[in-house]
C-alpha cells in the first residue's frame, strides 16, 4: 500500500512530459505483448485452456471455504505451520512474530505481491528488520526506494543506464556501465552473499493445491529456491483466492501462466512445497484483506480469478503510455483498475477511469476476467455513490436531460456548431483539453437532420 | 425491409456527409429507410462516465422513437453496441428487447444481413483501416489480434469489394486510438499520446486515408492529423463504400 | 473469533452458487519421437546445450570431455560415482554447496512442449543443488519425454510421493534490465541436457 495516492490522469500528464521515454515504455512492453502473441497462436488449444482456467477458477471461488480448510489440512499434515490473517496489519504482525521467535532483524524476500499489497517491507523496517528483495528487478526498485511499477517486471519503468548509476552507487559498480550482463553479475554476487547468510526466507505463492496441500511458485532467477532452501525458516504468504483444487489442475495454469506473462511456455522454475525440510520450519500465511467482502459482489468477484500474468498491463494502451506508478498501488494497470475500489473506493475511484475500455485487457486474460465490463461497472458504482466531481455530475444531469427533449437537442446541437464556426477562439483554447493537441471537427453548415428533412422528408 | 436509421449525435451535428452516404448506401441496396426525427443521443457519453442513471431519459427516447422497425442500423460500432448491451428503461418494455436484438452496424448489417457480394464503388486510394474497439471487440466485427483463432473482417471484406482501394498494413492492427469518450478529455494526455501512435502507424505506412466503422475515433484521429497539418485524411468506410 | 473462522465464516457467506469443475480433455496425437525433436528444438531456444548418448559409458566419456574439468563436480547419479563425487544423502549444511561449479542430476522425465526437467529431491539429496551449482546437467532417459504439462501431471500423480519436486527448464535467467535476456540471474549459468538410451 503506497501512501502517496495521487489521480492517474495528473500521473499521466507528468509521464508524458518525456515523449520519447513514452515511446520507449510503450516499445518495451508492446514487445512483452507480441512475444506473448507468439506463444498463444502456437497453442492450438489456447482458448480451450483459458476456458478450463476460467472454469476451474469459477469452481474455486463457488467453494473456496471448503478449499481453505482441505487445504489447511493437507498442509498441516504435511508439517507446515499454516496461519490466517484478516487483514494486512494481521499477516504483518504474523511475519513479525515469527522473525522475533526465531530472534532474526535480517530475511530475504523473493517476489511476492501480496506483500507489497500490505506493505510489508515498511512494516518490518519500521521495526528495525531489514527486508533483501532478491528478484532482480525488485531489488533494483528497492535500492531506488520505490515501489514495482509492474507486477511481473516490477522495474520496467527503469533504463540500463540509470540502473548503472544506481548500482555505482549501491554496489560500486564501474562508473558508466550499464551492460545488462554485468550489472546482473554484480546483482548475482551481492545477493548470493544475502541468501547464504539469512536465517529467514519469505516467498509468495503462486498456486496452493486443496488436494494435496502443496503450494508452487514459479521464478526465472532462481531466487525463491535459493532463499528458502538456504533458510531454516521459510514463510510463505497468499491471498486466499490463490487455492486450486486439484494438483492436475496446475497443468492448465501452468501452460498460460509464462506465456501470458512473457511469452516463455513456462517459467525457469516451478517449485513445488509441499513438505519443508528435516532441519526447517515452513510457515503459510493465508491472508484475506478485503478478499472474503469482494467475494461476495455479484458483479466484481470474477476479478479474484486472477493469477497476477500481468498479460492486461502489456497490453493495455493506457499503462503503456502512463506506467505502473500512475496507478498508486501495487498491482496497477486494468487488473489493479478492477482490483483496487474493491478496497478502497474512494482512494481508488479515479482509476476505473483510467481506460478507453478497449476491452484488450479481457482478450488476454487467461482466466477470462471481463476486465472491460468491470471497468464499465466500477464506474456506474463510483458515480451513483456520487464519487463524481460535482461539476461532472451538474454536466452529466443536464446532459441526461437536454438528449432526452429532442427540441432542446436542436436547439443546442446548432448553438455548438455556431460556436465553433464563428468564434473559434472560445473553444480552441488551452482550457479545452480536446484542443490541447487536437483542432476541432471543422462545423458543417447543417446538421444530417437539416439535410434530411430538406431532401428526404416528405 | 423497413430499416430505421440511427444517426450518432455528434455525427448528425458535425459529420452529415457520414449519415448521407450511410443513407444512400442503404437505399442503394434495397432497404427502405426511415430517420427517426425526434431522435437525439443512445446515452453512452453518459453511461461510459459513470452515470446511467442520467441516461433513462435517453433511452426511453430511443425506444420510443425506434420501436417498431425490421432492423436499425448505425453508422458506428460504438454507438450500436451501446444500445445492444445497456438499452434498459425503466418501463421495460417488450420493443425494447427487440430494439437489442435487431440493431446493426452498418458493415455487419450489409455482411450479416444484407449479404452483399458486390459493391459499386470505386477509390483509387492508398487506405489504413481503424478497427475501432467496441466494433470489433464489442461486436465482433473482425477477428481480435490477442485470440488465437481465425482472422476475418466485416468490413475489411466491404473494402475488397471497392475497385482500386489499396489496404495498407499496419504494425499494430487493433491497437485503441484512445478517443475512448470522455476519456479523451479527462485523460488527455494519454488520448493524445494514443492518437498521435495511432496516426503515426498509417502515415509511416504511406496511407492517404485512414478509415473505419466509428466517427468518434476518426474524429479524434483527424484531430490529430490536422493539428500536424498532416496530408493524410480520414473517411468514413460508408463513404468510401458510397463512392462512385 | 479467530480470525481463521472469521474468514471461513464471511468466505462461506459471500461464495456464490457452485461452479462445476470441467474435464480437462487435451488429445495428443503426436508421436514420441516428434516429441523428442519438440523437446530439443525447445531447448535451444532455452540456451540449453543437448547432448545425446546411447548408454552411461558413453555419458561418462563425454561428461570426462566436456564437462567435468571443472573445479568441483558432483553428482547425485550412482553410475557416476567413479567421475564425479556422488551425493547419496544430506550429511553436511546445504550451504557447504555455495562452490560446487557442476552438479549433474537425474530428472524423472521431460515435457516437450516448454522444455521442463521433472525432478524431485529424492534425486537431488539436498533442495538447493540444482539452484546453487555454477553449471547444471540434468540426465533424462530418451524414453521418459512426455508432449505436454497435462501427461506430466498424470505421470506425477502416478508416480511416488514427493516432498519437494521442480520443473527446471533451463539455467536462471533474468530480463529485468531493459528486457536484455541474461543467464545466471542467481542460478546456474548455462545447462547442459544429457539424453540417455
Amino acid at each position: 500500500m503506497h501512501s502517496k495516492v495521487t489521480n492517474h490522469a495528473d500521473a499521466a500528464i507528468q509521464f508524458n512530459l518525456d515523449e520519447p521515454r513514452v515511446d520507449w515504455h510503450d516499445k518495451t512492453l508492446w514487445f512483452i505483448r507480441e512475444k506473448r502473441d507468439l506463444a498463444s497462436h502456437a497453442i492450438p488449444e489456447w482458448e480451450q485452456l483459458r476456458e478450463y482456467a476460467s472454469q476451474i477458477k469459477n469452481n474455486v471461488l463457488s467453494n473456496l471455504s471448503q478449499y481453505l480448510q482441505e487445504f489447511e489440512k493437507n498442509a498441516i499434515a504435511n508439517g507446515v505451520i499454516v496461519h490466517w490473517a484478516a487483514d494486512a496489519a494481521e499477516h504483518n504482525q504474523i511475519v513479525h512474530e515469527i522473525l522475533k521467535k526465531h530472534k532474526v532483524d535480517r530475511m530475504v524476500k523473493s517476489k511476492s505481491m501480496l506483500t507489497e499489497e500490505c506493505g510489508l517491507n515498511e512494516h518490518l523496517e519500521h521495526n528495525g528488520i531489514e527486508v533483501i528483495d532478491t528478484d532482480l528487478g525488485e531489488r533494483i526498485v528497492q535500492l531506488a526506494k520505490e515501489p514495482p511499477s509492474h507486477i511481473v517486471l516490477p522495474c520496467i519503468h527503469w533504463k540500463k543506464e540509470e540502473i548503472g548509476e544506481l548500482f555505482h552507487e549501491h554496489l560500486g559498480t564501474d562508473k558508466g556501465a550499464s551492460d545488462p550482463k554485468y550489472l546482473t553479475a554484480a546483482a548475482r554476487e551481492h545477493l548470493r552473499e544475502t541468501f547464504l547468510t539469512r536465517r529467514v526466507a519469505l516467498t509468495g505463492v503462486n498456486f496452493a493445491v486443496a488436494e494435496t496441500g502443496e503450494f508452487v511458485v514459479s521464478t526465472n532467477e532462481g531466487n525463491a529456491d535459493m532463499g528458502a532452501h538456504l533458510a531454516d525458516v521459510h514463510i510463505a504468504c497468499m491471498g486466499i483466492e490463490k487455492i486450486i483444487p486439484k494438483q492436475e489442475h496446475l497443468s492448465v495454469f501452468l501452460r498460460l501462466l509464462a506465456r501470458s506473462a512473457t511469452g516463455q511456455p513456462i517459467t525457469t522454475y516451478s517449485s513445488h512445497f509441499k513438505k519443508p525440510q528435516p532441519h526447517q520450519e515452513m510457515h503459510l500465511v493465508l491472508v484475506d484483506n478485503g478478499r472474503s467482502v469482494h467475494l461476495g459482489k455479484d458483479d466484481f468477484r470474477n476479478s479474484l480469478k486472477c493469477i497476477r500474468c500481468a498479460a492486461c498491463m502489456n497490453t493495455c494502451p493506457v499503462y503503456r503510455r502512463s506506467g505502473g506508478h500512475s496507478y498508486h498501488n501495487a498491482v496497477a494497470g486494468p487488473i489493479g483498475s478492477i482490483l483496487t475500489p474493491n478496497f478502497d473506493m474512494r482512494a481508488n475511484k479515479d482509476l476505473p477511469f483510467a481506460s478507453t475500455l478497449c476491452g484488450s485487457c479481457s482478450n488476454v486474460c487467461p482466466v477470462k476476467i471481463d476486465i472491460h465490463d468491470q471497468l464499465y461497472k466500477w464506474r456506474q458504482v463510483l458515480m451513483k455513490e456520487g464519487l463524481g466531481p460535482t461539476a461532472k455530475n451538474a454536466s452529466m444531469k443536464m446532459m441526461g436531460w437536454v438528449l432526452s427533449k429532442p427540441a432542446l437537442y436542436d436547439l443546442s446541437g446548432k448553438a455548438a456548431r455556431l460556436v465553433l464556426k464563428y468564434s473559434p477562439f472560445v473553444v480552441s483554447n488551452k482550457m479545452n483539453p480536446w484542443y490541447k493537441q487536437r483542432e476541432m471537427p471543422a462545423p458543417p453548415k447543417e446538421s444530417f437532420k437539416e439535410w434530411y428533412k430538406k431532401n428526404r422528408s416528405n | 425491409m423497413r430499416v430505421a436509421l440511427f444517426i450518432p449525435c455528434y455525427v448528425d451535428q458535425f459529420y452529415p456527409n457520414v449519415a448521407i452516404a450511410t443513407l444512400e448506401l442503404l437505399e442503394k441496396h434495397g432497404c427502405e429507410v426511415t430517420y427517426p426525427l425526434k431522435q437525439t443521443c443512445c446515452g453512452q457519453p453518459m453511461a461510459n462516465s459513470g452515470y446511467e442513471h442520467e441516461a433513462e431519459g435517453c433511452s426511453q427516447l430511443f425506444a420510443e422513437n425506434f420501436a417498431g422497425y425490421d432492423y436499425i442500423v448505425c453508422p458506428s460500432g460504438s454507438c450500436t453496441l451501446h444500445i445492444k448491451h445497456h438499452l434498459h428503461t425503466e418501463k421495460n418494455a417488450p420493443e425494447e428487447a427487440h430494439i437489442r436484438k435487431t440493431v446493426y452496424e452498418l458493415c455487419e448489417f450489409m455482411v450479416d444481413v444484407l449479404k452483399v457480394d458486390d459493391i459499386k464503388a470505386s477509390f483509387p486510394h492508398k487506405v489504413g483501416m481503424h478497427q475501432s474497439c467496441h466494433g470489433q471487440r464489442g461486436l465482433n466485427l473482425s477477428q481480435m489480434s490477442e485470440l488465437n483463432a481465425e482472422p476475418f473482417s466485416k468490413p475489411g471484406s466491404l473494402l475488397a469489394m471497392v475497385k482500386d482501394v489499396e489496404l495498407i498494413k499496419l504494425d499494430r492492427i487493433d491497437e485503441c486510438c484512445g478517443f475512448g469518450g470522455t476519456f479523451c478529455v479527462a485523460e488527455e494526455a494519454v488520448s493524445a499520446k494514443m492518437g498521435k501512435d495511432r496516426v503515426a502507424d498509417h502515415v509511416r505506412h504511406e496511407a492517404e486515408y485512414i478509415t473505419g466503422a466509428d466517427m468518434s475515433c476518426l474524429m479524434h484521429m483527424e484531430g490529430i492529423l490536422k493539428r500536424q497539418n498532416s496530408k493524410t485524411k480520414i473517411i468514413h468506410i460508408a463513404e468510401i463504400l458510397n463512392s462512385d | 473469533m479467530s480470525s481463521r473462522d472469521n474468514i471461513l465464516k464471511e468466505v462461506l457467506k459471500n461464495q456464490p452458487a457452485d461452479r462445476a469443475l470441467p474435464v480437462i480433455d487435451i488429445p495428443v496425437t503426436t508421436t514420441h519421437e516428434e516429441w523428442v525433436e519438440a523437446l530439443k528444438t525447445r531447448l535451444e531456444i532455452l540456451h540449453v546445450a543437448v547432448r545425446e548418448v546411447a548408454d552411461y559409458a558413453a555419458l561418462k566419456h563425454l561428461l570426462q570431455q566436456e564437462a567435468i574439468p571443472q573445479d568441483r563436480t558432483v553428482t547425485t547419479i550412482a553410475e557416476l560415482s567413479d567421475v564425479s563425487t556422488l551425493i547419496e544423502a544430506v550429511k553436511e549444511d546445504a550451504h557447504s554447496l555455495e562452490d560446487v561449479d557442476l552438479a549433474i542430476i537425474p530428472a524423472h522425465f521431460g515435457v516437450a512442449e516448454n522444455g521442463a526437467m521433472w525432478v524431485t529431491e529424492s534425486l537431488i539429496q539436498y533442495r538447493v543443488l540444482p539452484f546453487i551449482t555454477q553449471q547444471l546437467a540434468i540426465v533424462v532417459n530418451r524414453k521418459d519425454i512426455v508432449y505436454n504439462m497435462h501427461q506430466a501431471y498424470q505421470r506425477i500423480a502416478g508416480t511416488t510421493q514427493y516432498d519437494f519436486g521442480v520443473f527446471i527448464a533451463g539455467p536462471s535467467k533474468t530480463a529485468d534490465i531493459e528486457q536484455s535476456l541474461v543467464l545466471g540471474a542467481h542460478g546456474p549459468k548455462g545447462m547442459t541436457l544429457y539424453l540417455l538410451g
